[in-house]
This record gives structure tokens, sequence and C-alpha cells, in this order.
């Protein structure tokens, strides 16, 4: 196990052409980060740098305080869980796990110790005959995370691992990545575009847009104070809304998550929405809409958690001015209150 | 199709059997031929039962040769043949997926110039090279010797092609898994594409040894001693002239014999051909 550094890392394929603008952070030893952003902001590359399948165009990547820029992927002591699996197709589950053991010459003995222990981990001693095209897609990733557990690395690394899993398994592959991670206690990271994977189970994340760290801290943490709009339309569902509004004299951009609008008579309306379309989805219902002109015809997305009556057309609704966000419509940053 | 038509049922067999008739009738005519004394061959009509000369002709042809022409056995020309085919099959599968092999994974400037330039001999068959390549080879000192009959034809830009076309559609991640396992470049090669391309070694097996047996030119071109015949040449160094002058019998004998070692070649590896043909295993 061990901690892992990012020095401004960079990534830059051609002189125009740079995917990392500088990424630095501090991973602690066991902590479980997540790298969240949509596609093409860089995320899989920053995870492939650490990895050594690609190269650091400039910064430092460290881990356990050695620097790796220039050590090949097998020097690094890592392992990495691959969004595909890429698992060996004419080798049995056993030989898959064991594979990389073997390379390092270790004794027939430890791999066959280690391999049993990684099966028993995950589930997997009924399979380790078989090959990988007569599992199914749940036990090809577990196969895939067994051949990094085996390893014994300092950090693990999956790159969007359950994004090939139907809803249901996802579900239970992460809860069983909670229990694997609390179990073994080992450095990792994880990359994903899916935000509730995000949420669950990273202990803090990195949300990535455009090659750069748009916040790095805990989920709950982002969640209640996103750094920029592009965190705050990112991370929740339906996002944040985001209103052009005046403060302080000045433009600026409120921001209110669906949660926090509730609805209130006319009287005491900060605002009144015609409504669109209402989504019910049982325990809430999902209400989107629009301002008049005093909002600027802003779309705006309440949540309620009681049916509504579909046919007012208006929906009267206040906030609560703690739980309200202030945004720099230029920048995007946070204002702090 | 769905369709319940006895007369069309009745006249595609009657098609299919004509064809097969078509096909097997010449090879019927020359096993019964090989079966036969010379004199029954040119007595007319043939017969068409098979003959009581089965064992001495075989005995014959497979021992000494043929008496007029030839006087090679052809049990040589088929060992000559087999080591031919064997090697050209062998040589033209190594050197290929080895060259794909660096194509793909591994950068190096100028690799899509040295593809393309492999790739253009494909049109550049023996045939139109023959007179270059017998210099180099007779300048070599090579000619009559098993180097000179198969070096030459060695170097396949469809093999090349094929495994390049095969490894491409290997996932990246496969060989990125492997680095990262700490295996380099060739114990990847060695332990995950090879046994991956298992099939497709097989299939083009089959196909470069039926190419190398049934060379004919260029053995003809570069083999003067006997001892040296392949069976294909060994057959046409026996047609010695006229019609009477020739024993069918021991010609038609060498031609069956010389028939069998690629058909079961064929029929031996079938299951693996049709395997790499239309399976990938991925």
């Amino acid at each position: 196990m061990a901690a892992v550094s990012f020095r401004d890392v960079r990534k830059s394929y051609t002189a125009e052409l740079q995917v990392i603008h500088g990424v630095s952070m501090e991973i602690e030893d066991g902590e479980f980060i997540v790298i969240l952003g949509p596609s093409g902001c860089g995320k899989s590359t920053l995870l492939r740098m650490v990895a050594g399948l690609e190269t650091i165009s400039a910064g430092e990547i460290a881990i356990g305080g050695r620097v790796v820029n220039n050590l090949e992927p097998k020097d690094r002591d890592i392992a990495m869980v691959f969004q595909n699996y890429a698992l060996y197709p004419h080798m049995s589950v056993y030989d898959n796990m064991a594979y990389g053991l073997r390379i390092r010459g270790l004794s027939k003995e430890e791999i066959s110790v280690r391999v049993q222990k990684a099966a028993d981990i995950l589930e997997l001693e009924k399979f380790l005959e078989r090959k990988p095209r007569a599992l199914s897609g749940g036990q090809r990733q577990r196969v895939a995370m067994g051949r990094a557990i085996v390893r014994e690395p300092q950090v693990f690394l999956f790159d969007e691992p359950l994004s090939n899993l139907d809803a249901k398994l996802r579900v239970q592959m992460r809860a069983e990545l909670q229990a694997l991670h609390r179990r073994l206690g080992t450095t990792s990271l994880f990359v994903t575009h899916d935000q509730v994977e995000a949420m669950t189970l990273a202990q803090r994340m990195i949300v990535m847009n455009a090659g750069r760290a748009e916040q790095i801290g805990a989920p709950l943490e982002i969640y209640a104070k996103p750094a920029t709009t592009f965190v705050a339309g990112f991370i929740g569902s339906p996002p944040m809304n985001l209103i052009p509004s005046k403060r302080e004299g000045r433009d600026a951009l409120l921001g209110v998550r669906p949660e926090h609008l509730a609805p209130c008579g006319r009287g005491e309306a900060m605002m009144t929405v015609d409504v669109d379309l209402i989504e019910p989805l049982g325990s809430d219902t999902l209400v989107y809409g629009h301002l008049g002109a005093n909002g600027a015809g802003a779309r705006v997305a309440v949540r309620l958690h009681q049916s509504v009556d579909a046919r007012a057309g208006h929906l009267a609704v206040r906030y609560d001015p703690a739980q309200a966000h202030w945004f720099d419509p230029a920048s995007g940053k946070r204002i702090e209150q | 199709m769905v369709e319940n038509r006895p007369w069309l049922t009745l006249f595609t067999h009657a098609v299919l059997l004509l064809g097969v008739a078509a096909v097997a009738f010449p090879l019927y005519v020359t096993f019964v031929a090989s079966t036969l004394r010379l004199e029954e061959i040119m007595s007319v009509p043939m017969p068409l039962v098979p003959g009581d000369q089965f064992l001495a002709n075989y005995s014959q042809v497979l021992a000494a040769g043929g008496t007029t022409g030839s006087k090679a056995p052809v049990s040589t020309m088929l060992f000559n043949s087999t080591v031919m085919a064997l090697a050209i099959a062998i040589g033209k599968i190594t050197i290929s997926i080895i060259a794909s092999f660096a194509i793909v994974y591994f950068r190096f400037p100028l690799r899509n110039f040295f593809f393309w330039m492999i790739f253009i001999t494909l049109m550049l068959p023996v045939e139109v090279r023959i007179i270059p390549t017998f210099k180099v080879v007779s300048d070599l000192g090579m000619l009559n010797t098993y180097a000179g009959l198969t070096v030459p034809l060695i170097a396949s830009a469809t093999a090349t092609f094929l495994f390049r076309q095969f490894f491409m559609t290997v996932p990246d991640e496969l060989a990125e898994a492997a680095r990262v396992d700490g295996a380099g470049p060739m114990r990847f090669f060695r332990d995950v594409l090879l046994p991956l391309s298992k099939t497709s070694i097989a299939a083009l097996f089959v196909i470069q040894f039926i190419y190398g047996w049934n060379q004919y030119l260029w053995p003809l071109l570069i083999t003067s001693e006997e001892s040296m015949y392949t069976a294909v040449i060994g057959i046409s160094r026996m047609l010695v002239g006229g019609d009477a002058a020739n024993e069918w019998n021991l010609i038609m004998a060498t031609a069956i014999l010389a028939m069998l070692p690629p058909a079961l070649v064929v029929v031996l590896m079938q299951k693996w051909f049709v395997k790499g043909l239309v399976e990938t295993e991925k």
C-alpha cells in the first residue's frame, strides 16, 4: 500500500493537443479515489499515466514516494482492471490470475496459495478451470479483479470496470468493491463517468473537465459545495438549477438543487415555474419547467415528495437562502458567502 | 427453403450428382488405370473396373520409378515434395507471423511504408520474377538443393497480411494487460498471440502446404538431378513423348500417390481449417 502524488501532471500529444492541463493531488495510503468526468475529459488518460501505459509529458507521478515517470508498468507495483476486462481468452481463470505471478517467478505453491485466496474472496472457486468465454459478464469482472488482487500491488487502478455490466449487477459489484477495499485497504484509483458510482464508492473524488481537475474532495462535500458551475451541473440528478440572477447589484448565477425547491402559496413564492413536463417516479415527482421573463426563461427542475396537480400549469416554489449557491457567470467559479 | 416441390428436389439432386460425377470420374479412371497392365490401358475401350496389377505397379514406382523416361523412385519424389511443402508452409508462417507482429505492435519509423512494401510483393508472384530469382539461386549455388527449392518461395505477403488483420482485431487491452502483468513483447507474443493465432496458423498451413506441394514451374527450373525431383515434376518427367511410349499405368500410380498427401492434410486438418477461416476466439 502506498500514497500516490500527482505534481502538476500534464499530457500532450502534440504542441497544440494538450489533454491534461496540470493535475496536482496527494492521495493518502489506503484511500479510495474516484476520478469522475464526462467522456473525453482525460480521466482515463490520467489513470493510464499512473499505470505507465501513457507517458507523462510534464510533471511527476510518485507511488509510495518513488517517482515512477520512467518506470515500466511492471515495475510500478500497480494492478489494473480494464473496462472490457482484458482476460486472456485462451487461458483458464486460474491461469489468467496466475500469469503475472509466473512471470514474476513466484513458486508454484505460492501462486496456488494466492490464487486460491483471491478465488475465495471473489467466490470464483467453482470456475477456476473454465475459460473466460464460459463466464458471465459479472464473473469475468471478478476474474479481472482477481488478477489484480493476486499481485498484492501498492495501488489498484480501475478503468470504468463496471460500465459493461447491467444495472443490477453494477449495484452488486459496487458493494463488492467496497467490501474488498475495506478488507484489503489498498490505495485505489477508480475512473468512471457514472456519478452514482463515484458518490457511493469514493472517499474522495476528483471531478475532471477538459483535462483539468475542477474540484477535489469528499463526495458529500462536493455535492454540498460545488466549486464551479461545471461541477454543480455534473453532480446530482437532475443537476442543480442555474438561474441567471443578480446579487449585490451584480450579475450572478443562482444555483438551487431541485430537492431544495419547495412548493408554496402564491404569496410567499420566490419564483413561479411554468410546468412543461411531470415525471412521477413513485418516491418523488420530478417537475420540469421554465421561469418567466424575470428569470430569463431559465429551465428549472423541481423534486417534490408528493404528487402534484399536473393541470396546475404553474408551480410556485421557494427555497431556503442558506441552501442557495452563487456562481460568477464569467468564470463559473463559486462565490463564497 | 421451405418449399415442397418434389420435382425441384429431384432436379437439384440430379445436378449435384452430375457435378460430383464430373469431378470424381477422372479420379476414378486414374485409379483404375493405375491397377492395369499397359496393354490393357491401350486397348479400346479401356476397362473401367480395377485390374490386378495394383501391388505390382505401386511397388514398382515406389521403389524404382518408371523404366522409360525418368527413373527416379517415387518414394524419393514424395520425400522431396514433403520436405518442400513443409519447409514452405512452416517457413511462410514463421516469417510472416513475426513480420506482422513487428508491424502491428511496434512503432518504428516508416512502419506503414514497410507494410506496403511487403503488400506490393503480392503483385509479384514467382512466375513474374522467375528469371532474376533463378539467376540469384544459381549464383548462390543452390540449384538442386532443398534450400534452392524452398527459400525463394517462403516470403509471403498474403500470410503477412492475414496475420496483420488478425492481430489488429486483438484488443489493445490484452497487450496492455500483459504489460502490466510484466510480460515483455516476446513473452506476450509467445504466451498470448501465438495461442490465439492457432486456428489461423492451421488454416494457413493447409493452404500453404498445398501451394508448396503443387509448385511446378519453380522446381522444374532448378532441379535437374533425378534425386531432387518433386512428385509433380516426376510425373511430367515420366512423360517422354508419343502416347504409346509412356507407361501410363505407372504414371497414373504416381499421380495417385502424389495426390494423397495434400488430400490427407486437408482431411486431417479440416476441423481446424474451417475454424481458422470462420471463427475468431478473442
